[in-house]
């Protein structure tokens, strides 16, 4: 990653870097709209290759866009902030490896908030594959940039468990029945973060993050609305078209993507500076996303013009 | 009797959790939750019921050599793999052990290193294929055939356009707010329409399965 310290050849390399893939994908695109002109198909592999330059070019030599919070994204920072030291924040990990590109940096970016707020964290999933993801927090976040905070005082992972909504429809009205214990095996009578919360309606605030199911939409119709408690979320980009109708009633806010997640993180930078060396994944994914979204769109133009011709040279018939 | 006990059960329980919703009485609410429980331990039974039957077409397959055996061999390989590493580890003292009850298991180095290393790879792989496809997709279909498809076409073009940070502040205002729009109108009200129909259709169902009209949950309708 480019910083401060980075050398000024190394700088100068990436940015040449840059601007030849850029004239490349440019100028291989202008070629292929030429081509269409002239009724000429573009080969599908010749559409791979395009994706692929488009998003190893920003990977190689690093694109980094200033990002502004949306309203829907401001809404769960704020959230966030608005809630006083020591409130009880649950984070439900629900998703698997897959959809991890898109939602870890948001699992990330969500906890170092929480944490830096003071706020107590409950851990949790219902994703089998969520509590890898969670260890993954755990290394990368907790650990190294909150060796102050204790597991059972200011944090608690207390796991997965099978049953989907299930589980939802326990938590409710009983936490202990569900999760008598932690992963560790701490009973939940004896962990502090619990003192004072016996269901899902003690929680100040509920943020499941993924975009399956057992997911969001599991959360809002078995504890969100019943319970009363309020719900962000943060979800893969194909999902959260489908969350909008429930905001802001029934979802307070939500993070669409990794267009989500660089605002999200682009936020919090903004309002802590103990933030500016910490990782940025979902910024340095803009890069490579916004690249190939207009890689898309410059497809999607020269095939109507393809098409366009077509009918042009069918009419003349 | 075999098809009639399962209908009767599922006709009772049905009309109970219909008419429990409505009910705050103390005892509606006490059966309700016993019968949540239930649905904990089902699920917890369905996937132990799962990894048998994961377990059981394997082997029947690696048995009979049937085509693409070898595949079960990983499955099941992998399988116990990582429930091996899943449920041994080092504590504290550093002491090897098996352990059921705690996480240890899921700090074991193998179990995060498969993890990290091999389902993480594999499965965001695959998922980042989808940019490609995706790509292609879009070539080949998205087209202004007609005014419907113009109008989807313009729609899709000006919501990917937001997500671009190359257009300056004036114009990423504009595309923000015109896709906001597109997004919390026309997609809201077509959502929420689908939304409604999908819930009536899910009680038209349900009414079939509890009247016994549906029976496909008993393998043969």
């Amino acid at each position: 990653m480019m910083n401060a310290f980075t050398p000024p050849l190394a700088l100068a390399l990436v940015d040449i870097g840059r601007i030849i893939s850029l004239t490349l994908i440019a100028a291989g695109l202008l070629w292929l709209f030429i081509r269409a002109i002239k009724l000429k198909e573009v080969e599908r592999r010749v559409i791979f290759l395009f994706i692929f330059i488009s998003v190893a070019a920003p990977i190689l030599f690093p694109t980094v866009f200033k990002e502004k919070a949306t309203p829907v994204v401001k809404a769960v920072f704020d959230k966030i902030e608005s809630l006083p030291p020591g409130s009880k924040v649950l984070l439900s990990y629900d998703f698997d490896p897959a959809m991890a590109p898109e939602v870890q940096p948001m699992a990330d970016a969500f906890s170092r908030h929480c944490l830096v707020k003071g706020h107590k964290i409950i851990y949790m999933c219902l994703f089998a594959t969520g509590q890898g993801q969670f260890t993954r927090t755990m290394e990368n976040v907790i650990r190294p940039e909150f060796p102050e905070k204790i597991d059972g005082v200011d944090y608690v992972n207390i796991g997965y468990k099978a049953g989907n909504e299930g589980v939802l429809n326990v938590i409710i009205s009983d936490f202990k029945k569900m999760f008598p214990t932690d992963v560790n095996a701490v009973p939940y009578d004896s962990i502090e973060v619990f003192k004072g919360i016996r269901s899902c309606k003690d929680l100040d605030l509920i943020i499941s993050i993924g975009g399956g199911r057992p997911g969001i939409k599991e959360w809002v119709l078995f504890v969100g609305d019943p319970g009363d408690v309020p719900i962000a979320t943060g979800v893969a980009a194909v999902v959260a078209p489908q969350l909008y109708p429930y905001y802001p009633k029934q979802l307070l806010g939500l993070l669409g993507g990794v267009k989500g997640a660089a605002e999200y993180e682009s936020e919090l930078v903004a309002h802590y500076s103990r933030f500016k060396d910490s990782p940025t994944p979902a910024l340095l994914m803009m890069g490579p996303q916004t690249l190939a979204h207009i890689v898309i769109m410059a497809f999607i133009i020269i095939g109507n013009v393809l098409f366009i011709q077509g009918r042009r040279k069918e009419g003349k018939r | 009797m075999k098809r009639q006990i399962p209908i009767f059960l599922v006709f009772v329980f049905g009309v109970f959790m219909v008419f429990q919703y409505f009910s705050p009485h103390e005892a509606s609410e006490w059966i309700y939750k016993f019968l949540m429980d239930w649905i904990y331990i089902i699920g917890i039974f369905a996937m132990a019921l799962g990894i048998w039957s994961l377990i059981h077409v394997s082997y029947d397959k690696i048995k009979h050599k049937r085509h693409d055996w070898g595949y079960s061999v990983v499955t099941l390989a992998a399988l116990f793999t990582m429930m091996f590493f899943g449920i041994t580890g080092f504590n504290e003292n550093g002491e090897w052990g098996f352990y059921f009850m705690t996480q240890e298991g899921l700090t074991n180095p193998m179990f995060r290193n498969f993890f990290n290393h091999i389902l993480v790879p594999i499965e965001t792989t695959m998922f980042s294929l989808l940019a490609f496809f995706i790509a292609s997709a879009a070539y080949r279909a998205f087209r202004a055939r007609n005014v419907l498809a113009t109008m989807l076409l313009v729609s899709a073009l000006i919501v990917m356009l937001r997500f671009n940070p190359y257009f300056g502040d004036t114009f990423g205002f504009y595309m923000n707010k015109t896709a906001a729009w597109l997004l919390n109108v026309p997609n809201m009200a077509a959502k929420r329409a689908i939304l409604i129909g999908i819930g009536l259709g899910m009680v038209g169902t349900a009414l079939k399965v509890i009247l016994g009209i549906e029976r496909g949950y008993m393998g043969k309708g």
